[in-house]
């Protein structure tokens, strides 16, 4: 799956949409989804709570392994995904769609890369 | 150091499989979801290659006595054409490694061992065969092994071979043809469900698989990575070397002291490992200190190998050994060496996943049994 233009990215795997009304909407990308596997469970911050860039955030189950979630913004959560909580195996059919985790009001990010910079990193 | 491919290798890449490192092996991890293809072991039908697995033979007039003498089961006392679970044991009595024994000839006998301990086994055999008039040989490279499992692979097999399925235990194998190809073909597995191992000539392999995978189209047979043979296996609570199993645990520790065969009659009785075996099977009659047991969690977090067992007050008193989230039961599952006091089926206890207790329910092993 190639990884969307209108996103950009983290070298954590997350992708973050460009901000409206200041909201940006986080995922991971398809090429973290497939890495690991049937994800079975995922964990998410709360409504309400800071989150801070390149720190972590929640984390993913999977089959095989548990990965740590590293938000790619500072600032307030805003709304997590119910869907994803309910069926996390979004994450792996949708991950740049109905897959996304969580919309943070952005105070500030990491370096981000672009979908090329991003698809060079995981050397596709 | 290159990892060694096996002989479906290019098939695995032509069918876009995930590949890991396996005790030296790139193999087939997954090929598309792991959870779908254990869903499909447990209703229909997997293809598995497992040539990683290493193979020894062991022949001669005096093969049955020097398996007796080096392992811990009863192996002459085998019927021919028959296998069996066993295992090999250090003078001290820790385990080496588990493997199955078949009876291929009155007087040869292939052993399986796991990939990661095939040298181990291969030069404990050989160190131990001084004296008896047998023969080990390294037959790693002169197999390859495919499985096929899951309540449909006898349909799947029947149309391929006139082999006498039905004639064809539990635990037991015969020399078949299976799609024009010569083969040893075995009723055993390592899913909890019926199905065949099928040993052939590693030029064979293709063309096996591929014919394998047209007869089980219609039954729905998909091809299946290492991952959900691992989650297979612990559904069906059967042990992992490395996991459950090693050099600092007896058979008796890990619940597996039926294996050891006290009453072995070749040899005088005696056998490596056997004075330390005597004394841990009076250990684990009067106090065990651990147990080995299954626990579910009614969580979402899954409880990892590793992760410590603790009471309500916070104590360890265990160690998860496997643990998965359980497609089959929908919910994380685990085993566990656990404190015998803890150890008794529907006792409460939790599991220290990163730093935040998750209640789990102690369970008599296996979470899942096929019906019959």
């Amino acid at each position: 799956m190639s990884n969307p233009t209108h996103l950009q990215y983290t070298k954590e795997h997350e992708w973050l949409t460009a901000a409206v009304d200041g909201v940006s909407t986080v995922g991971i990308t398809a090429h973290a989804a497939d890495a690991l596997g049937d994800i079975v469970y995922v964990q998410l911050p709360t409504v309400g709570d800071t989150v801070t860039a390149g720190e972590t955030c929640g984390e993913l189950e999977s089959t095989k392994s548990v990965s740590d979630l590293f938000s790619p913004a500072t600032g307030e959560v805003t709304e997590v995904n119910q869907a994803v909580i309910d069926e996390p195996a979004l994450v792996n059919s949708e991950p740049f769609e109905g897959g996304w985790l969580f919309k943070v009001r952005v105070e500030a990010t990491d370096e981000l890369l672009d979908a090329d910079g991003y698809t060079a990193f995981t050397g596709a | 150091m290159s990892l060694r491919l096996t002989a479906l290798d290019a098939l695995h890449r032509s069918l876009g499989a995930t590949m890991t490192d396996f005790a030296g092996w790139d193999m087939p991890l997954r090929y598309g979801s792991e959870r779908e293809e254990h869903l499909a072991v447990r209703t229909r039908a997997g293809l598995f290659d497992l040539s990683h697995m290493g193979e020894i033979t062991v022949s001669g007039p005096q093969a049955g006595e020097l398996l007796d003498h080096a392992l811990v089961g009863f192996v002459s006392a085998l019927g021919v054409l028959r296998a069996r679970y066993t295992m090999i044991c250090r003078e001290d009595g820790g385990i080496l490694d588990d493997l199955i024994v078949y009876r291929t000839a009155e007087d040869e006998y292939l052993v399986v061992a796991n990939a990661s301990n095939a040298q181990v086994v291969l030069d404990a055999l050989t160190e131990r065969a001084a004296g008896f008039d047998a023969v080990v040989r390294d037959d790693r490279d002169a197999y390859a092994l495919l499985a096929v499992q899951g309540p449909e692979a006898n349909g799947i097999l029947a149309k391929l071979t006139d082999a006498d399925l039905p004639g064809l235990k539990y635990y037991a194998l015969l020399p078949a043809t299976v799609a024009g190809r010569k083969v040893w073909l075995a009723r055993t597995g390592y899913t909890g469900e019926d199905g065949f191992e099928v040993f052939c000539a590693p030029a064979d392999a293709e063309q096996l698989w591929t014919a394998l995978t047209e007869a089980g189209t219609a039954e729905g047979l998909v091809p299946c990575g290492l991952s959900c043979r691992d989650t297979l296996r612990l559904e069906a609570g059967m042990p992992l070397y490395g996991h459950e199993l090693s050099t600092d645990l007896t058979p008796f520790d890990a619940g597996l002291g039926r294996v050891v065969r006290f009453d072995k009659t070749t040899n005088g009785g005696a056998f490596v490992g056997r004075e330390a075996l005597e004394k841990a099977a009076a250990r684990a009659g009067a106090e065990a200190p651990r147990k080995l047991v299954g626990l579910v969690s009614e969580g979402r977090r899954v409880p990892r190998a590793e992760y410590a067992v603790v009471d309500a007050e916070g104590a360890v008193i265990g160690r998860i050994t496997s643990g998965a989230p359980s497609p089959t039961l929908g919910k994380p599952i685990a085993i566990a060496y656990v404190d015998a006091a803890h150890a008794e089926p529907g006792t409460a206890v939790a599991v220290d996943v990163r730093g935040r207790p998750e209640p789990v329910e102690v369970v008599a092993l296996p979470f899942y049994k096929r019906a019959r």
